[in-house]
């Protein structure tokens, strides 16, 4: 097997911070290499570099043997070197034709060819299995799909190294068991394939050798049948890891949250939540499962007071929530994790005091007579700090913006925790979070079920809805497909489910 | 009634065509994402080009002098686009604030070289453009007649940008790419295409074009340049939404907007509308604008990157 590129002591540092440390690695011809590393280690930093996205600072890329300068993009194109991104780059109101052809369009005369591109991009599609309808517009087809339209922009451009920048987390487990099938046809028509993940499963699945990256610096490069998910683990984090939630058996109490035959139009006014209803009691974790944009973000807006539902129910301790503003919800015992902190967590250019003080600067403890009580609200921000280990450089003064990921998160953590509601509603809690954060805000969230709280887990990794949930409802099109115990279920199951395939049909 | 109709479609052709090439002007620059609320400005510079060529060229070129006007105002267009393109692209500025300092420069600046030039702001020219039956198509039953019997040549001038623009953006690499560009930039940056580049073009084109119908504007209807295009900058921008940025459907806009205002202008000497009361029918044509405004934003077609400066970061 020959070597297709070779990065030689490769580095890059941004303002304050080395993205990578003199790395070194290969890709042989033929192979899935994956590149295993936590966020922000750097592995996407180094496979932009070879995309022609970065200038590394040192070291030298050698393509075919051949050294090369990566300038841009462009030039990685010319070289054979393609990428999928993990946001994916397609027009939307584009055909998948269109799409492809995009920057290299096939004219005849003046015009351009689309009924040629189209042709060549059925043979292509046909020979690698992808099954995409060159007519088809991307806003009507499935993200699995557009995925593999963006696989078809690599290889309409002749590339034969191919970068997927986390590509399964966008996917159901069925499209992951699809796009490997498509990964390992590419590889057995002689592409090189970079796998940038943190998924050890997916790793142990398709790839032949793994490079581990932690903070910047090559850890090792392994083949992966002789090493273990633990292993990998640990050289990915540094320490051993463990794996899953410690969680005791405790009883379900008296159901805290409770929505009947919910109803909820979306933007446009498309219907998104159709007829949901479930329950959440005291002492448990529901976990909402289902694919990004089935309902669950109108769903959970409805919940905190963001939306208006169409038609149904919500019930917050027996007492009808449904046409309660936000305000009354908090005040009703409701507390929100948004998944997206940034734009409904945090108000980034405030201090961290301020942000802590969101959801109750109008209480007696922090304002009197109109006037905003400093001394009281920097005294409670220190003390959610130190709860909840939020490390900030310059304390409860410090602007949001500079905190790290996993500390906004554990200060969002601590103010909803700290009001002490009946209702926690947790969205994506752990989204971009390393492993370290993880553990952290899954103890916590576990904690608050321990602690007699009802939790509603609303996740798109199957992996942690598994770890906590007590009970699993997954969600389809607006649908509630089903509930199901957690240790009477597995994620075969509960991923067919989420395609919307009843509980009694997938057994 | 079809009388009146036969009689007053010659006006409202006239006032639509400026009207129609300034908005196919603003669909260039929005299509690429580059919001143009600087049309109102383009034109006002094209009335200054244009008037200011025809006045001093048609002593001694008679008719051809109109026809120099319009190329020349189609080139003071194109340079002085430079500075909103310099803006958008280049500084990443705000588009709404850019387009609102052209249309600020654009009369200031004109004004003055106006009265350093002639002496004072304004500037009238010596002849106009002159009406003719364009051949053949004015044989063509019903529509020559409304279209193109007594007609400026600018009429067939504007139908013809109007299909060229039609086949450029939908059948040819230059549109995809614009519409590429316009719809999301990352991924048209992503596929190897030069987004400043691409902008820049049609921030150029679309100068070019609403000066070009600021000047066709001079020269059939307005008959001086006075330092103000009257709001039909800001007319065409609403054809552009009301159009939802497609070539046909700023076509279909334009046309009703002529109409309206045609109607508005001519109701006092037509007796079925002279019971209507004469604030109704002179703000007919704007609250209509209004209204389908609101209406149709909704459904907006807009393109999805419209106004967002490219910023290469933020992948």
């Amino acid at each position: 097997m020959g070597v297709v590129v070779e990065m030689d002591n490769i580095r890059k540092e941004f303002p304050g911070v080395v993205a990578c440390d003199n790395i070194s690695l290969e890709l042989r011809q033929g192979e899935i290499h994956a590149i295993l590393g936590e966020n922000g280690a750097g592995k996407s930093t180094l496979m932009s570099v070879l995309f022609g996205l970065y200038q590394p600072d040192s070291g030298s890329i050698r393509v075919r043997g051949r050294e090369v300068h990566i300038a841009n993009p462009n030039a990685a194109n010319r070289l054979g070197i393609g990428m999928v991104h993990q946001h994916f780059k397609l027009v939307s109101c584009f055909t998948v034709t269109e799409n492809i052809i995009l920057g290299l369009e096939p004219t005849r005369g003046m015009f351009i060819d689309t009924k040629l591109a189209a042709e060549q991009i059925k043979q292509l599609s046909d020979r690698y299995g992808l099954k995409v309808d060159p007519h088809a517009l991307i806003a009507d087809i499935s993200v699995g799909m557009q995925q593999r339209v963006e696989i078809l922009k690599m290889l309409y451009r002749n590339a034969d190294i191919l970068i997927f920048d986390e590509p399964t987390a966008v996917l159901t487990p069925q499209e992951v068991h699809e796009l490997t099938k498509i990964m390992a046809n590419l590889t057995a028509e002689g592409k090189s394939i970079f796998l940038i993940t943190h998924k050890l499963r997916e790793i142990k699945a398709i790839a032949q050798r793994c490079t581990v990256i932690r903070r910047g610096q090559w850890v090792g490069t392994v083949a992966v049948a002789d090493a273990s998910e633990e292993t990998l683990a640990a050289m990915m984090v540094g320490r051993a890891v463990s794996f899953g939630v410690k969680k005791a058996q405790t009883k379900p109490g008296e159901k805290v949250l409770e929505i009947e035959n919910l109803h909820v139009r979306g933007r446009g006014g498309v219907a998104r939540v159709k007829g949901i209803s479930f329950s959440v009691k005291r002492g448990e974790i529901l976990g909402l499962a289902g694919v990004d944009g089935n309902g669950q973000k109108e769903l959970v807006e409805t919940l905190v007071g963001l939306r208006r539902a169409d038609e149904g129910r919500i019930l917050i301790n027996n007492k009808e929530a449904g046409g309660l503003s936000v305000r009354e919800r908090i005040a009703a015992g409701l507390a929100f994790i948004p998944d997206d902190r940034h734009k409904y967590g945090l108000i980034l250019d405030f201090s961290l005091e301020e942000n802590m003080i969101l959801k109750s600067y109008h209480k007696q403890r922090f304002a009197t007579q109109g006037l905003l009580n400093f001394t009281a609200i920097r005294a409670y921000a220190q003390k959610v700090i130190s709860d909840f280990d939020v490390r900030s450089g310059r304390g409860a003064g410090a602007l949001a913006r500079t905190l790290s990921g996993g500390n906004q998160q554990k200060a969002i953590l601590g103010r909803e925790i700290d009001a002490d509601p009946d209702l926690l509603i947790a969205v994506q809690p752990t989204r971009g979070l390393d492993v370290g954060a993880i553990e952290y805000v899954h103890r916590r969230l576990v904690e608050q079920r321990d602690s007699g709280k009802a939790v509603l887990l609303v996740s798109l990794e199957l992996d942690e809805i598994f770890a906590l949930s007590d009970r699993i409802a997954v969600i389809s099109n607006g649908e509630l497909v089903g509930i199901v115990n957690t240790d009477e279920t597995d994620e075969n199951e509960i991923g067919l489910m989420m395609t919307g395939l009843r509980r009694e049909a997938v057994r | 009634m079809w009388e009146t109709i036969i009689q007053i479609t010659p006006h409202a052709i006239a006032f639509t065509i400026p009207l129609l090439i300034v908005s196919l002007g603003g669909l260039y620059s929005e299509r690429s994402g580059v919001v143009n609320i600087g049309l109102e400005g383009f034109m006002v510079v094209g009335m200054f080009a244009g008037a200011l060529t025809v006045s001093l060229l048609a002593p001694a070129m008679q008719g051809t002098a109109i026809w120099a006007g319009l190329l020349m105002a189609t080139l003071a267009g194109a340079v002085f686009a430079l500075l909103h393109a310099f803006a958008c692209v280049t500084l990443n500025a705000n588009q709404v604030i850019s387009g609102t300092a052209i249309n600020m420069v654009a009369g200031a600046l004109t004004t003055y070289f106006a009265r350093l030039i002639t002496g004072s702001g304004n500037i009238v020219i010596p002849i106009a453009m002159p009406r003719h039956n364009l051949a053949y198509l004015a044989d063509i039953p019903i529509i020559g007649e409304m279209l193109f019997s007594r007609a400026y040549a600018s009429t067939l001038l504007a139908l013809v940008i109007l299909a060229v623009s039609a086949v450029l953006i939908y059948r040819t690499r230059f549109g995809l790419r614009l519409r590429a560009c316009g719809e999301n930039p990352h991924a048209a940056d992503a596929a190897g295409i030069n987004i400043y580049r691409m902008r820049y073009t049609a921030v150029i084109i679309s100068g070019a074009l609403a000066s070009l119908g600021g000047a066709i504007f001079l020269v059939t209807i307005a008959g001086e340049y006075n330092g103000t295009a009257g709001g039909l900058g800001f007319l065409a921008l609403a054809a552009l939404i009301f159009g939802q940025w497609k070539p046909i459907g700023l076509l279909g806009a334009t046309l009703f907007f002529g109409l309206a205002s045609t109607i508005a202008n001519v109701s006092r000497i037509l007796p079925y509308l002279a019971h209507i009361p004469d604030i109704v029918l002179q703000t007919f044509p704007y609250v209509v604008t209004l209204l389908a405004l609101v209406l149709f934003s909704r459904s907006s077609q807009a393109p999805k990157a419209l106004g967002e400066p490219y910023d290469k970061g933020r992948r």
